[in-house]
């Protein structure tokens, strides 16, 4: 049977091209693989080579022809014996573009574009754990520890990996004692190789462990953010749901104190942006505990961000056997009427003292901690707008594209009727961290600035 | 270059069955990726489009070593290496096109599909990402204590990344059970070997780390066969990690949009008419008196028919609905996106 050889798209955005060169004359025999022509396209001359075997019937475009359309049929390939006669009227196949009818006619439209808008959800202010409970005093430090450790007891495939993690008890000492417990198959050390073990964290993932990644600071992960993003984020996705990545990468991130602008950065921003991720900020002990517990049981890849300046701090905790706080649930951590501070990890040390500063001076701020940046929990947010008509945000980022950005536009396009003043984000300075003490202190965001920003939004 | 081998593998030990299975699997990669390139052409198949045409024996050879239970992993160029561990040319092809029937509902393409039935752990759009997570595919089954080995496939190009380096010291400190194969087709997209390092072996470098390793002829299918036995039982025995430097050849650009100037015509036509791996075995099984031109001729009908009716299925296979833009970003979750959100 004659074949027609189609003019070829031979780059993602060639419409038409230059038939230059016939390599190959009527009569010629052909084999996949052999050159037929070269053709221009809208970058380069390419070579366009045979797929079908056969004998070169006709030439139907000349060579030196401009302007070819794609899926112009070119020549004709016919069988031994067979005449060029015997070749179909040209008929061009049918363009890339136009899928199967009744899959365009069936398409739905999008969740995001039904006509009916989804109900406003409600915002879930159930408390943590059940009144009652007796609490015990213990650091972030030994909250992280224990939730690592109780999750290793519970569950044979997680496992830690991590510079330093082991013999050395930690750079921070989050994993004190845990070697000695698990012994080096599920505490592993690493060599200084961010991006390798990252990856192999990921892999590792990929097959069906379940791997707590530490990174000495986060700052070191930008080595390794390919694998975090590219490989754990996407792949569930590219996989059309086949290959999930069941992985929490963790470690301190932000300022620690005179470290300068290499190892003080908050990187809250920069993954709560990325679909595929969750990503977790934790303020007290028992958030610290009850989220990182969740995150190594959740399915999906988890960015765990800790701070080194809240590791010393203690907290009271509930001395429960087992709890977890779920993801995307904030937390009012002081009511009040007058204004809402939404903040989450240290800013929360800000926004806490502000508060206490503001209601000496009989401003009441209601305070809420966000805990989790992806999912963010914006009922509790809105419902609190909505009863104080004001919102400053706290952060330590910076303040391009910072969370706080991200919240006032979510505020403006959901609350905006019950707003008296436009929200202000409160955030670090727009400078590398630098290293003296007192450009340090000014370059990260204090207090006393979250107070006067509730000032001028209750226009005190 | 390519080594000229002093000869191919002996083939002395090799059965019938085996040969005509190897001729079948490469002839069947060879044909899919040239009806690939077509409907490329036909504007069916949009983006970027690798293929594999030339370097077919390393994936078959390697495969012929493998047992049940052993993973791969690889880059972008990946329609062969799937094909190879015998997922169906339909839902290869049917993801190239960008339908509901590919193996990734149309959501990943040519550069992103995988299988856990065939433990085919992707595509991996990103040059040598694949080899520290390919590590890690290694690092869980050893976890495990299973005996089971992974391919981690890369090119010369991919050699050049320093994440393969800290990959190479992890795995040979731990005892990963993982054959790194460098399949060095001797263009890294167009700069050739000899203008991106010094380096006169790839393999070579894996002794800085106390990996083995060794080159092979990857235009001879029984050669990297023997050569993938070797490497598979030093790492069943528990021995580590252990490198092929595979030697071959792609005939056809880096992408479809490549026009390939940074190499002679003639060149490409030397390696297609002289070394062929292909053709290889198809005078092996003529001259072993194994088949005959009917046979083969037989096989090749039988070949082109299931490329055929992949191409077919992959046109008709609908496009994903749109609900598909909303599933699979998170596991164990309703379908969320951020208008939802922000709802």
């Amino acid at each position: 049977m004659a074949t027609e050889i189609l003019m070829p798209a031979l780059s993602p955005t060639m419409e038409e091209g230059t038939l230059a060169k016939w390599l190959v004359k009527e009569g010629d025999s052909v084999k996949s693989g052999d050159i037929l022509a070269e053709i221009e396209t809208d970058k380069a001359t390419m070579e366009f080579e045979a797929v079908d075997e056969g004998i070169l019937g006709k030439i139907l475009v000349a060579e030196g022809s401009q302007g070819v359309k794609v899926n112009t049929p070119i020549a004709v390939l016919v069988e031994e014996g067979e005449s060029v006669d015997a070749a179909p009227a040209p008929k061009a196949e049918a363009p890339a573009e136009a899928p199967p009818a009744e899959a365009r006619a069936e398409a739905p439209a999008a969740p995001a574009q039904a006509a009916a808008p989804a109900p406003a959800p409600v915002a879930d202010l159930s408390p943590d754990w059940p009144e009652g409970t007796p609490m015990k005093t213990m650091t972030v430090r030994e909250a992280l520890r224990e939730a690592m450790e109780e999750e290793m007891n519970r569950d044979e495939t997680v496992f830690l990996m991590g510079e330093e993690v082991g013999e050395y008890q930690g750079a921070y000492k989050i994993s004190q004692g845990l070697l000695d417990k698990f012994g080096p198959r599920r505490v592993v050390d690493t060599p200084i190789s961010e991006i390798g073990f990252a990856g192999i964290g990921t892999g590792a993932a990929m097959a069906g462990l379940r791997p707590i990644v530490e990174f000495m600071t986060f700052n070191f992960a930008m080595q390794a953010i390919d694998h975090i993003i590219n490989s754990a984020a996407k792949t569930l996705y590219m996989s059309g749901g086949q290959m999930g990545c069941p992985i929490v990468f963790r470690g301190p991130n932000g300022a620690a104190a005179r470290v300068a602008a290499q190892h003080s950065q908050d990187y809250a921003a920069w993954y709560a942006q990325i679909p595929g991720l969750k990503v977790v900020m934790p303020y007290s002990a028992a958030d610290a505990k009850g989220l990182l517990k969740q995150a190594i049981r959740d399915p999906n890849p988890v960015i765990f961000l800790e701070n080194e300046i809240l590791y010393g701090r203690s907290f009271e905790v509930p001395d429960l056997e087992d709890f977890t706080i779920p993801f995307g649930k904030a937390k009012i951590v002081r009511p009040g009427r007058d204004v809402t501070l939404v903040s989450f990890g240290i800013g929360m040390v800000h926004a806490l003292e502000a508060a206490e500063k503001l209601a000496s001076e009989g401003i009441e701020a209601e305070v809420i901690d966000l805990r989790t940046l992806r999912p963010i929990d914006y009922a509790t947010l809105i419902e609190s707008v909505k009863r104080t008509n004001r919102c400053v945000t706290v952060e330590e980022g910076f303040p391009v594209a910072s969370i706080g950005n991200h919240l006032s536009a979510h505020i403006m396009e959901n609350a905006f009727d019950y707003l008296d003043a436009p929200v202000i984000n409160c955030t670090g300075k727009d400078v590398p961290m630098p290293y003296a003490a007192n450009l340090e202190k000014h370059a990260l965001i204090t207090s006393d600035e979250v107070v006067a920003a509730v000032k001028k939004v209750t226009y005190r | 270059m390519v080594r000229k081998p002093a000869a191919r593998q002996s083939t002395s030990n090799v059965s019938k069955d085996e040969l005509l299975k190897y001729y079948r699997d490469m002839l069947l990669i060879r044909r899919f990726e040239e009806k690939a390139g077509q409907l490329y052409g036909m504007g069916l198949i949009g983006g970027f489009c690798h293929l594999y045409i030339g370097q077919e024996a390393v994936v078959v050879g390697l495969e012929a070593a493998a047992k049940e239970g052993d993973k791969r992993i690889t880059s972008y160029r990946d329609h062969g290496h799937m094909l190879a561990c015998g997922m169906e040319a339909r839902g290869v092809m049917a993801e190239l096109t960008g339908r509901i029937g590919g193996y990734s509902k149309g959501k990943g393409g040519s550069m992103h599909m995988f299988s856990r039935e065939k433990h085919f752990y992707g595509g991996h759009g990103i040059v040598a990402a694949q080899v520290p997570l390919g590590a890690g595919l290694a690092f869980a089954d050893k976890y495990l204590g299973n005996d089971n080995v992974t391919f981690v496939y890369f090119g010369d190009g991919a050699s050049n990344q320093g994440q393969v380096y800290e990959t190479y010291n992890m795995a040979e400190l731990w005892e990963l059970p993982v054959v790194f194969v460098i399949e060095n087709n001797q263009y890294a997209m167009g700069t050739s070997m000899k203008r991106s390092t010094k380096s006169t072996t790839l393999f070579g470098r894996g002794e800085a780390f106390g990996i083995k390793g060794e080159q092979v002829d990857g235009m001879d299918v029984l050669a990297v066969k023997a050569a993938g036995e070797k490497a598979v039982a030093h790492c069943r025995a528990g021995k580590g990690p252990y490198i092929l430097e595979v030697m071959t050849y792609r005939y056809r650009g880096h992408s479809m949009s490549d026009p390939a100037k940074y190499r002679t015509r003639e060149e490409v036509q030397k390696m297609r008419d002289e070394r062929d791996a292909i053709e290889h075995v198809r005078e092996l099984l003529l001259t072993g008196k194994h088949a005959s031109e009917e046979d083969l001729k037989a096989i090749d009908k039988e070949i082109k028919d299931i490329v055929n009716d992949s191409a077919e299925f992959a046109k008709e296979s609908p496009e994903p609905p749109l609900e598909e833009l909303w599933t699979d970003i998170y596991a164990g979750e309703v379908p969320q996106g951020g208008a939802e959100q922000n709802a």
